[in-house]
This record gives structure tokens, sequence and C-alpha cells, in this order.
């Protein structure tokens, strides 16, 4: 029997180690907050998809001889004051409110994250011109500076874009800025510019991948409150116009009724609760999958 | 013999201004490395040796500031270089091996793909060509099967594995110099020993110079031929390592020898050196050590004592350095020696 060297032992552990390895492919389905959040979310993804394939009706076909019914085999969650379909309604609506929910996140996302990128890694000027704007946005409350940019731009799915992006990039930039300012002081940055590597490579090969995902999961919450946000602005009428269905209008008309016929208005708030409990739980999920080891 | 030095450091001073004043962290430090030489640099914590190095890269720590002297590395004079030109040194002329191979490494990037980044980036190698090269500097630091390891993660591979990869980054840019900051302070005793072998090694395979920084002398006798020791931002003695050890001339290197705990003989005094090394802030006059010197006398408090010649390639700053050689004589620090 040979004496196992010192190199000979590690590789051993190491071999165990790749065994054991679990990489993001092999441990999303042991994580329950994600699994979960993500089979709620593709319900709701699913069903806007789908939406002609899963209702019987237009959204907004009137019937005007069949309004405010209960559910039945043709209306399954009844009509409202205009004889439409509740289902219907509830189903195109997710369409609107996702897709602009999900674009709503994508510009704050990487105007956040490369602002607070380069505000952290650069200091000085740089960071006190950023933080100068991240501070006039923050002195507002989220609500009313949205509300306020979209009564100013006018109501429509691309002003709700522009004003939660005026409105949003700030806490992504927060969130990166302060994960550069740790992150930067590391050894592995000191390491990388002992390589005499360029500012760019360091900062985007080495100091982005490092801090994205402060961002991402940032980004899942975001979701949410610009879900919330875009309901919102519907229930203010400030939203997607009608005729268009939209949970925030959805919810706005049926209040009227909210004594005898609970459900116009219930239904819509259940999906946003709904979809909302999904992201928050995907973004949950996420956090622990892709924490550092 | 006769090369020109690769590295020439004269005067060297670097400040950090702080609430309090003003610390001289390094103060009139000079020395030589010459082309395939091994330098140790040894000292407590807080004597200048890390500083130092950093400013030989270009890279001093925040607050730092160089307020005097001339580092050239190759023939460039860094101090006066500019950004662009320092940027041109690093990682191809002159590159680092890290404290703590666990911090040091990027934790979300492929091993392979950091060891391939330099000849890729710096050398303008092609993907394929700059893998290729990442595999082979595997195998020269010792990892067996670097195909494999070569897509591991840092968090994946153990310490000694990790400071290996660090040797092979250090070595991917082929530098002339390279800088090792204490690398392998963090490392179980038996991976060390492996580790400074390997260092060892490569130095002379490769012809590459070392400065090598550590509190441990063992460690510096392991690795370096001729060391420079550093007290209170100076450096106070320096010399060939074996001649420093037998015979120092120094009262600082003396403790620290002293302090050297032996398996073969048992010292009768605990030899730790009395008192804490001086506040940089207000440094005491005259000679630094005199505080905490054995053999003080009333003239190392008048003035600054400046590094005295003291034999062939040896220079200690100490007016009385032939009473240490004759505490030595008494008592040598080296069994047998």
């Amino acid at each position: 029997m040979s004496a196992i060297s010192g190199t000979q032992a590690e590789l051993l552990v190491h071999d165990s180690v790749v065994e054991h390895r679990r990489g993001f492919r092999h441990r999303w389905y042991r994580t329950p907050s994600f699994v979960a959040g993500l089979t709620i979310l593709g319900i709701v993804v699913l069903a806007a998809l789908a939406a002609p394939l899963i209702t019987q009706h237009g959204p907004n076909d009137q019937d005007l001889l069949h309004t405010l019914q209960g559910s039945s085999s043709s209306h399954w969650l009844g009509t409202d004051d205009l004889g439409r379909d509740v289902w219907s309604r509830l189903v195109y609506g997710a369409r609107a409110d996702l897709h602009i929910a999900f674009l709503a996140v994508v510009l704050p996302f990487i105007i956040g994250t490369l602002v607070g990128l380069l505000a952290g890694y650069y200091g000085g000027l740089t960071d006190t011109f950023a933080s100068f704007f991240v501070n006039i946005v923050v002195a507002f409350p989220f609500y009313v500076l949205v509300i306020a940019l979209v009564f100013a731009l006018g109501s429509g799915s691309r002003n709700i874009y522009i004003a939660i992006t005026i409105v949003g990039w700030v806490s992504y930039t927060r969130i990166i800025r302060g994960e550069v300012l740790v992150a930067k002081r590391k050894d592995y940055m000191l390491a990388a510019k002992s390589g005499g590597l360029s500012d760019f490579r360091i900062l985007f090969r080495h100091l982005l991948p490092n801090v994205i995902t402060q961002s991402v999961i940032y980004a899942c919450s975001d979701i949410v409150l610009d879900i919330l946000a875009i309901v919102t602005l519907g229930y203010l009428g400030l939203g997607v116009q009608p005729p268009t269905p939209d949970w925030g209008n959805m919810i706005a008309s049926g209040q009227t009724y909210l004594t005898t016929h609970w459900q116009l208005a219930t239904f819509p708030g259940i999906a946003v609760v709904f979809t909302a409990l999904g992201l928050a739980l995907l973004a949950d999920g996420l956090a622990d999958l892709l924490r550092p080891e | 013999m006769t090369r020109e030095p690769l590295v020439r450091v004269r005067d060297l001073q670097v400040e950090f201004q702080l609430a309090r004043g003003v610390v001289r962290a390094v103060d009139g430090v000079s020395f030589d490395v010459e082309p395939g030489e091994a330098l140790g640099l040894v000292g407590e914590s807080g004597s200048g040796k890390t500083v130092t190095l950093r400013a030989l890269v270009g890279l001093l720590p925040r607050g730092a500031k160089l307020v005097g002297g001339t580092i050239e590395v190759d023939g460039v004079d860094v101090t006066a270089a500019s950004d662009d030109t320092q940027r041109e040194l690093r990682g191809t002329t002159v590159s680092m091996i890290f404290q703590e191979p666990m911090t040091a490494l990027n934790p979300v990037m492929r091993v392979g793909d950091q060891i391939a980044e330099e000849p890729l980036v710096r050398l303008g190698m092609s993907r394929s060509a700059a893998k290729a090269r990442a595999l082979e500097l595997m195998a020269l630091v010792g990892i067996p099967d670097p195909k494999r390891r070569a897509d591991a993660y840092p968090h994946e591979l153990s310490g000694g594995l990790r400071q290996r990869i660090m040797i092979a980054i250090a070595l991917s840019g082929d530098p002339k110099l390279v800088l090792c900051d204490e690398p392998t302070t963090a490392l179980d005793v038996t991976i060390q020993d492996q580790i400074l072998k390997l260092l060892r090694q490569l130095q002379r395979e490769l012809d590459v110079s070392l400065v090598f920084v550590s509190h441990d002398l063992a460690v510096i006798a392991q690795t370096c031929r001729r060391l420079a020791v550093m007290y209170a931002g100076q450096v106070v003695e320096t010399g060939p390592v074996a001649e420093v050890f037998r015979e120092p001339r120094h009262p600082y290197t003396l403790g620290l020898l002293r302090a050297v705990p032996d398996f073969e003989i048992v010292r009768d005094k605990l030899a730790s050196i009395p008192g804490a090394p001086p506040d940089l802030a207000s440094p005491p006059p005259g000679c630094r050590f005199h505080p905490r010197c054995p053999f003080v006398q009333d003239d190392c408090i008048a003035n600054a004592v400046p590094l005295i010649e003291v034999g062939d390639h040896r220079a200690a700053r100490c007016l009385h350095h032939e009473r240490v050689v004759e505490d030595v004589r008494r008592e040598p620090v080296i069994a047998g020696g």
C-alpha cells in the first residue's frame, strides 16, 4: 500500500465534491419556494398566452340581456354590468398587465444596474452625481411620483413604462452600488488589477457577475411592485384604457356592485394576489439558489 | 553577475493620511532585485512590507500616497509612469500572488478561464491557444487532471489547489517578476511546504524573480537567497539569508531569530522582543528600534541611524552591530551555527 500524498488526498476530496456538486440545474427542483413560485407564475403566464383557447367569449363582447349574472357553464365567473364574461376579461387582463410589468422591469434593471456599477466602482464625482439623482427620486414616495408622471405624460402603456423606469432604476442603483462597494475591496479585484486588465474588463467580467445576482433577485420583487402599480393606475383610471381589460379597471368598475355582486371586484383582486405571491416565492427561491457559497 | 537589476527601489516613501496625522508606513526603503533572484522581505505586521510590495505594482491601498523615491521595474520608472504604462507592466512584467487563495480568486469564474484570461487579453492569444496555455500552466504548477479541474469554480477546490491556481494565474502573463504576499500563511503546514517547494522550483526553471513577503523566517529561508528585514517602515538589515541567519548584525533581526522556536535546542530565555513596534505617526527619535533594544546607547537616540555596510553585500542600520555579533557568538541562534 503506498501512502497517499497530500495532492492525492486533495484530489480524493475534490472528486467527492464534484460528485455532490449541485449547480443551479441540479438544485432548483429541491428549492420549494422556487418550484411553488414557478408553478404559480407558469399557470398565470400560460393562461395569458393561451387566452383565446381557454375562453368562450371575447373579453369585450357585450351581452346586455345577461348582465351581472352569477357563474354558469357558459360564463364560469359570471358577467359584469355590461354582460361581458368575467373569466375572459380576467385572462385577457393578465395578458395586458403581465406584458407591461415584464417590460417595465427591463429598462430600470439595465439602467439602474449600470449606474450602480459605475458609481460604486469609480466613486468620487461619478458617485456624487449618481447619488444626487437617486436621492431626488427617493425623496418622493413611489406611487406619488409614478402617478404624477403618468398624469403628466398621459395614460397608456408606453407612458407607464417611462414613468416606472424613471422611478424604478434608483432601487437597482442603490442595491448594486452597495454590493460593488463591498466587492471592490475583495482581493480578487486587486488580483484582477494586478493582472493589468482594463477597467472595462474588470467592470464587466469580474465585478458585474459577482453583484448582478442581487439585481436579478430584486427584479422579481420589482415585477410584483410594477403589477401593483399598473393595477393601481388602472384603478385610478390612469392605466390601460378601457375597453382593454386590465385587473385594475376591473376592480374599479366592480367596486360599485361590491355588496350585491362581490365576484366582479374579488376575482381580479385574487388574480393580483396570486400572481404577486408566485413572483415573491420565485424571488425567494432564486435568492436561495443564487446565493454565493 | 553583472546583469542590470530588474527592480531598483530607491528611498521609497509612502504615507497614509489619517485623522490623527500622517503615518509614514514606508520610509526610505531601497533595494535591488536581480533577474532570476528571490528576495525576501521580513517584518512584523505594520512594518511596511506589504505596502512596499503594493507600491511595486502601483496599486497602493486606499489612503496611501507615494511621497518620495523611485521604483524602476524592468527599466521603467513606475513612480513617474502614467496609469496606462503602469497597467501595461502589470500581469506581463510584474504579477502578484496573494495570501488568501479563497478571496483572491473570482468566485463566479471557472478557474480555467481565470488562468486563460491573461494569455487571451494581454498576450493576444486566440481562445483555443489561451485555453491550451491554461491547461499547460495547470500541469506546470502540479495540478493533476487539469482538463477536469479547469471547469471547477474556486469554492470546489481545496486550499492547496486554489493556491496552485493562483500561482498559475500569476505566471500566465509570462512575468519577469512575481510578488508573493505571504502566499502560504493561510495554508496547512504540509501544503505550505509543497507550495514553497513549487515556488522555488518554478523560480529556478522559469528564471523569474521573486519578491517574497513574509513574517515567517523559516519560509524565507526555504525560498530566498537574500533578504531585507524591515522594521517600522525601514530596512534595518540586508544580506544573504544564510549569513544573516548565522550572524545577524541588527538587534531586531537577532530578536526575530531568537523568537523562532527550535526543536534542536531548548532556549533558556523566552525570546520574545519586549515592547511593541512604534507608532509611525510619531516615530521615536534616532534609531527606531532603540526603545526595545537591549544594546541601546546614548548615541542611538541622538541621531537617525543610516544603513551601515557591514561586509560583503551586507548592511545593517545599527551603530553597535559589533556588539550584536559578539552576543551571537556567545550564544548562536542556529544550532550548529
